[in-house]
């Protein structure tokens, strides 16, 4: 039994189609962010699951039950908005309960409840207080707190931290993961903070264009990308995607950019289809983080390429090379000394590379 | 189990449909019961203008007319042709139109400079020059009725359209000053700043800059100021009432003066002319029209 | 010269609207306040005289009556403007079909004067061919609907051609106020299990706080000041039944030419507005330093 499944789901609004065929599994406990950049339809996707909004084609599941046609109070879930939405004219206490009292829970049931989760989540304090008596970061746990009290199937988050600062947001976020881990209930997480939902995560769902990119661990996002868009996405300078040709000789693979002699060679990568490779065009994917200073491997290959532009950060500093007129980013610590207009001898992590088709641009 | 759980669901599904459903019904049923209590004073209107007097009587408020008779509205527009206390519409139609459009364009145009310069050119106590302006959209006219009767007399323009002018320009710079003010604010005030450290002076500001992109509030304004005007009863009524009177005044002296069998059809169709100038504008620019009410709708 | 000149543009620049306001408005309240006090009769008079002429006003039946219908008015004419306002706003917040057109029918009274709806609802209303007439006609042979000649019922007939006039305005109002209310608070209250009637009673409508204080104020301001309205339908009568403040103070001036008495009645209803502005100019001042 999955607790959340959605079949073949498609939405438009009007003649724009905001989400095509997805397809989508949550296994009970888990945590899944759905990330993409603005206007991918993350946020429609989670108003559906929540009954907020009508589908056009599709089916949503909860506890392998269709509720496409449910209404929200009846889905068994809570929800914690961007904008928090606690109702103004409330204090905090009826705030929390308002949901309890529509759905006439008795009288002890609520104060219990209600005590339980305000002391949980600290906020026991501020119970007579108006939400614009309350600072973002309360305001925040009452949300969530609103949500807490209904003790839901599932958990729906829409960007709760995105109008925190910087500062509170790592903090908040910390809170939703340690909550997780204390409740273990079923989440579903919208964001477009790529770091938030690295960290968050169980499962990453990346979406762009009203279709989902990729659906995995945030190890394999991470690490295997299925195709360009979320290899550029994720990662933070964005994976280097070098523009050239696949080699094949002789069963030895190797990868030449446009206008180049160097052959890195790429025999150790894990090809999907291991056929008609020769001449093949590809991106030849690798991580600022993937680049070294210093050989750590034996298998690193060596390469000389001119630093044009270095950017200081503290505790590191991104550099920029030029490889045959591609730039290419790496990422070393800050005690390193580079000299710009030099050649420099770099090493490529070649365990850690992608290789896109260059028409397809999926992962080959 | 689950399969209660299920059933539950279901029953709420059928639930939810129903009610839905009704609510949706006794929505729009409310909303079109509404609609016709707007609409019936001005169905009755229309045709009660297009019928006979013969038919008025014969029939009721409803009764659509016969055929498209237009015998009120000339009427009502050029009279019957015979001199004396014979009143229609068309002299006094044209009062307000001399009356309206340079009272607009004073009041509009002085507002305007009052709200560019209580945004982007403040200076010591401009909240409070704007609040000392700001009072006069609430006065009661009553409490200056007395006094501005007497001046327009001293100034020789007592019951004319010139005397008019000046009242309805007077009385509309609090509310055009409101309008560019809050207008104003909301653009912002580097884009001055930029200008004049480009070396553009006062008037170059306001009229390469901000006025450009002032159309909006500007039709607003004009809507506003306008509709008021055009409509205004109590300062026509006190200040002009003779051949110099506005259309409202003569409207009501229509009305009120006919002296032997009342004829509703004429009352209709003049009631019609006189209101369909802001009807006109109403459906054209409805937009700035409640634009114009809900910010600064404050007179009576 | 010239730098002073450019220095002090702006002021220049604001001083005729600051001139005309001064004199035309502040100017001539204090003029009609010391007339107030004053025993002038058809022309005004220097001398004062005290508060003779406030004793003489609340003295006077006909004053009484005047206060007394507005009382009635304003409380019927917002009573009504309100809730018919809130109900077309509420309802036309739900995703309605045809959304404008019923918002352009409902708002249009506003665009007509006070004049062409007291016309219109006069004969609407008159005895012999108005609605009596169409009842009596449908079949319902008793029907009789006289208020308008009626000394007791007159005042209502008012109340009914202002709230036409109005109540699409104090719509327009809530539903501009509903509109600026984060979706989210919506989907919050639903997901909450609020169903419509609780998300409005309980949630939307306490958050609409401003928008009463400015419909209440704006409206007790049009009741207070209503003129037009009462001259086209009524004139006041029958009799003197539905004579009110505005029409009182016009007709002592300028038929009676007690200018003394008619400066004091201005005066009170001055008063009567500056109780309601001043605290809700107040408040927005307030509100906007707040930003």
């Amino acid at each position: 039994m999955k607790t959340l499944k959605i079949e073949e789901l498609s939405k438009n609004f009007g003649s724009t189609e905001v989400l095509r065929k997805i397809n989508l599994e949550i296994d009970e406990g888990n945590f899944l962010v759905l990330l993409g950049p603005s206007g991918c339809g993350k946020s429609t996707l989670l108003n559906i699951i929540a009954g907020l909004e009508t589908i056009n084609e599709g089916n949503v599941h909860i506890d392998d039950y269709n509720v496409s046609k449910v209404e929200p109070k009846d889905r068994n879930i809570a929800m914690v908005f961007q904008s928090y939405a606690l109702y103004p004219s409330m204090n905090v206490r009826e705030n929390m309960i308002f949901g309890l009292k529509q759905a006439k829970v008795s009288k002890e049931k609520i104060e219990e409840q209600l005590e339980k989760v305000s002391k949980f989540l600290q906020v026991d304090a501020l119970l007579e207080r108006k939400p614009s008596q309350l600072s973002g970061g309360q305001r925040q746990r009452v949300a969530i707190g609103r949500a807490l009290v209904r003790e839901p199937r599932i958990f729906l988050f829409d960007e709760p931290l995105s109008n925190l600062d910087a500062k509170l947001r790592v903090e908040m976020r910390r809170e939703i993961k340690k909550l997780h881990q204390q409740l273990k209930t079923t989440v579903v997480y919208v964001t477009h903070d790529q770091t938030e939902a690295m960290s968050l995560g169980t499962n990453i769902a990346i979406m762009n264009h009203g279709v989902i990119q990729q659906n995995d661990t945030p190890e394999n996002i991470y690490n295997k990308p299925s195709n360009t868009f979320v290899a550029d996405f994720i990662g933070s300078p964005s994976m280097n995607l070098i523009k050239g040709n696949l080699k094949e000789s002789s069963n030895k693979v190797s990868f030449v950019t446009h206008g180049s002699n160097i052959e890195i060679p790429i025999n150790g990568y894990d090809f999907k289809e291991k056929s008609n490779l020769d001449n093949k065009e590809v991106f030849f994917g690798i991580r600022p983080e993937h680049i070294f200073f210093k050989k750590s491997n034996e298998e690193d290959f060596e390469i000389n390429l001119r630093a044009d532009l270095s950017e200081y950060i503290g505790h590191e500093q991104i550099m920029t090379f030029n490889f045959e007129n591609q730039e290419v980013l790496a990422k070393f610590p800050s005690t390193v000394k580079i000299d710009l207009s030099k050649n420099t001898k770099l090493f490529f992590d070649l365990t850690q590379i992608s290789l896109f088709d260059a028409k397809t641009e999926e992962r080959i | 189990m689950q399969d209660k759980i299920h059933s539950s669901y279901k029953q709420l599904e059928q639930k939810s449909k129903y009610t839905n459903l009704f609510l949706r019904w006794f929505l729009y049923f409310v909303l079109v019961v509404f609609a016709f209590y707007f609409i019936f004073p001005l169905y009755v209107m229309v045709v009660t203008s297009l019928k006979t007097m013969e038919e008025i009587r014969q029939g009721t408020l409803l009764t659509w007319p016969s055929g498209l008779n237009f015998d009120s509205w000339l009427v009502a527009w050029g009279g019957r042709g015979y001199g004396a206390g014979d009143t229609f519409l068309k002299p006094y139609f044209w009062n307000s139109i001399k009356m309206v459009v340079p009272a607009v364009f004073f009041s509009t145009f002085i507002g305007a400079m009052a709200g560019y310069v209580l945004t982007k050119w403040r200076f010591k106590g401009d909240k409070w020059v704007f609040l000392f302006l700001l009072f006069g959209c609430f006065i009661p006219y009553q409490a200056i009725l007395l006094p501005m009767a007497r001046t327009l007399g001293v100034l020789g323009i007592s019951n004319s359209v010139i005397g008019l002018v000046l009242v309805h320009t007077v009385y509309g710079i609090p509310f055009t000053t409101l309008f560019f003010r809050n207008f104003y604010v909301s653009i912002p005030s580097e884009l001055v700043k930029a200008a004049r450290i480009d070396g553009a002076g006062f008037f170059k500001i306001f009229f390469k800059i901000l006025l450009p992109v002032s159309t909006p509030i500007i039709v607003v304004t004009i809507i506003w100021q306008f509709t008021q005007i055009w409509n205004d009863f109590l300062f026509g009524s006190t200040f002009s009432f003779g051949e110099a009177a506005p259309i409202q005044v003569a409207l009501n002296n229509m009305v009120l003066s006919s002296t032997s069998v009342k004829e509703y059809n004429v009352d209709m169709a003049s009631a019609i002319i006189a209101g369909i100038p802001t009807l006109i504008v109403y459906v054209l620019a409805g937009k700035y029209f409640i634009r114009g009410l809900t910010s600064g709708a404050v007179k009576g | 010269m010239f730098k002073w000149l450019e220095k002090n543009l702006p002021k220049i620049v604001m001083a005729p609207a600051v001139g005309l306001i001064g004199w035309f408005v502040y100017g001539f309240v204090l003029w009609t306040l010391y007339i107030s006090f004053t025993n002038s009769k058809i022309l005004p008079k220097y001398e004062l005289w005290g508060v003779g002429q406030y004793i003489k006003l609340w003295g006077s039946r006909k004053w009484l009556i005047a206060v007394d219908n507005l009382l009635i008015f304003t409380a019927l004419f917002l009573i009504f403007c309100v809730v018919i306002g809130i109900i077309l706003a509420i309802f036309l917040d739900q995703k309605i079909r045809a959304e404008g057109v019923l918002r352009t029918i409902y708002l249009y009274p506003m665009a007509l004067s006070f004049i062409v709806t007291g016309t219109a609802w006069k004969w609407i209303l008159n005895p012999t061919l108005g609605i009596q007439k169409m009842f009596i006609d449908w079949g319902f042979e008793n029907f009789t609907f006289d208020w308008l000649v009626n000394r007791e019922m007159a005042i209502y007939t008012i109340v009914i051609a202002g709230v036409w006039q109005s109540a699409g305005f104090v719509m327009a109002l809530f539903l501009a106020g509903l509109r600026s209310v984060e979706d989210e608070i919506v989907k919050a209250a639903k997901i909450d299990g609020a169903n419509l009637f609780t998300v409005y009673w309980k949630i939307l409508l306490p958050m609409m706080r401003p928008v009463f204080f400015t419909s209440f104020v704006i409206l007790v301001h049009i009741s207070i000041k209503s003129y037009d309205l009462i001259v086209a339908l009524t004139q006041g009568g029958p009799g003197i039944s539905t004579t009110m403040p505005a029409l009182y103070m016009t007709q002592t001036a300028f038929h009676k030419s007690q200018v003394g008495l008619s400066a004091a009645s201005a005066m009170m209803m001055f008063m009567a507005v500056a109780a309601v502005i001043i605290p809700y100019l107040y408040s927005e001042l307030r509100r906007e330093n707040a930003r």
